[in-house]
């Protein structure tokens, strides 16, 4: 820093001191660095506690009791382990748990693959590209709901766009194509949906990580004459690869969190062939009101979350030390 | 904490409390009870998931306030 610099931050300072008001400087003349920082970080501590950790506390006292939301004046007992156990015995609950992995694995399956490939290309630089980049960006910026309402539109037999294209090229009649109705297609539909919006931002993660390889690699590579195919597996890839597995867990977290979508789109239906956890956790929570039982399945994902979110973090610090 | 220090307190620690194979070992625990909560093979794999995911998230909390 330079003398003029310091003499302004100094000039700065005396002028925010003589600023203060006499009984406020009064009283802070006596803190130490440490009590100022305290002074500055209680109000947000407080506030988190409020909003984030007492409500995750009194979630698990009341996964260990029979309290009922629709009931305040019943009487709460204490139930032990028994929500616990009755949730990880519950075949229902167990087949909610198979449907959100069997959209989690395609969902992340599909946008990692086809992420990384619009990432792939976009870093090309080829002329236009920043302009594709932004059209291929707009699905990522809507709202969830205006996506759902204008997907349920987009698949109706009779007018659905998505419906005749499909027709036109398969063949198949437009109002056979049933996507929110269907057993076999509503998990896809909702799948379709979801990797079309939230591409766009495992292409953002993956394109940081090609742009983060120095080009002097791919320059001595060139000089090795190394084919393009060979660049891409023993430079590209293993140094992406971070990024990559960056994108996959934060969409993975996610994805197992996934309600919006899914609520909008078919709501769990037909049956239950779409029902995620998140939706039989608002189900057991909302409707049936087993205020107790559907914590216990709360504390349950967010272990499973949790968990999860401690390796993202464990990769994040690996990405960091790179 | 100086240098020193640091170095005492790792000279002390025993070599298998190390952070990072007890780390890897609590990331396997995560990532074997997220298998298990969403495979679709055996009910009893699920019924325990919990109790796998839970110890794997404690103890990756645990270990990793240990020195590398």
């Amino acid at each position: 820093m330079t003398d003029s610099q310091s003499s302004v931050l100094d000039r700065t300072a005396e002028r925010l001191a003589a600023a203060t008001p006499v009984p406020l400087a009064r009283k802070v003349r006596g803190l130490s660095d440490k009590g100022l920082a305290w002074l500055f970080i209680t109000p947000t501590m407080l506030l988190l506690l409020a909003i984030n950790i007492f409500p995750l506390i009194w979630a698990i006292y009341l996964s260990f009791t029979n309290y009922r939301a629709n009931r305040p004046n019943e009487i709460v007992k204490n139930v032990g382990l028994s929500n616990y156990q009755r949730i990880l015995g519950d075949q229902d609950i167990w087949i909610a748990m198979q449907a959100t992995a069997h959209f989690v694995f395609w969902t992340i399956a599909l946008q990692t693959l086809i992420g990384f490939t619009l990432a792939y290309l976009i870093d090309r630089k080829f002329r236009g590209h920043a302009f594709w980049t932004t059209v291929i960006l707009v699905p990522m910026m809507l709202s969830p709901a205006v996506v759902g309402n204008f997907w349920r539109f987009l698949y109706q037999p009779q007018i659905g766009l998505f419906a005749y294209a499909v027709s036109f090229f398969t063949g198949i009649s437009p109002t056979e194509i049933e996507m929110l109705s269907n057993v076999h297609l509503a998990p896809w539909a909702i799948i379709i949906v979801d990797t079309w919006m939230w591409t766009p931002y495992v292409m953002l993660i993956c394109l940081a990580g090609l742009r983060s390889i120095p080009d002097y690699i791919y320059e001595a590579a060139e000089v090795d004459r190394a084919s393009h195919w060979r660049q891409l597996w023993s430079i590209t890839l293993p140094m992406a690869l971070p990024f990559i597995m960056l994108a996959v867990l934060f969409r993975g977290i996610e994805n197992f969190k996934m309600f919006d979508m899914v609520n909008l789109l078919t709501g769990g239906g037909p049956g239950s062939t779409t029902e995620v956890a998140s939706i039989t956790l608002k189900r057991e929570a909302f409707e049936k009101w087993r205020t107790g039982y559907s914590s216990a399945f709360a504390i349950i994902l967010f272990v499973a979350v949790f968990g999860l979110a401690n390796i993202y973090v464990k990769v994040l610090n690996r990405v960091k030390n790179r | 904490m100086s240098g020193k220090t640091i170095a005492k307190r790792q000279g002390r620690w025993p070599v298998y409390l190390r952070r990072g194979i007890l780390e890897n070992i609590a990331i396997g625990l995560i990532g074997l009870g997220f298998l298990m909560l969403f495979q679709p093979f055996a009910l009893v794999l699920y019924t325990f998931s919990f109790i796998t995911m839970l110890v794997g998230t404690v103890m990756f909390i645990v270990v990793s306030k240990f020195p590398e």
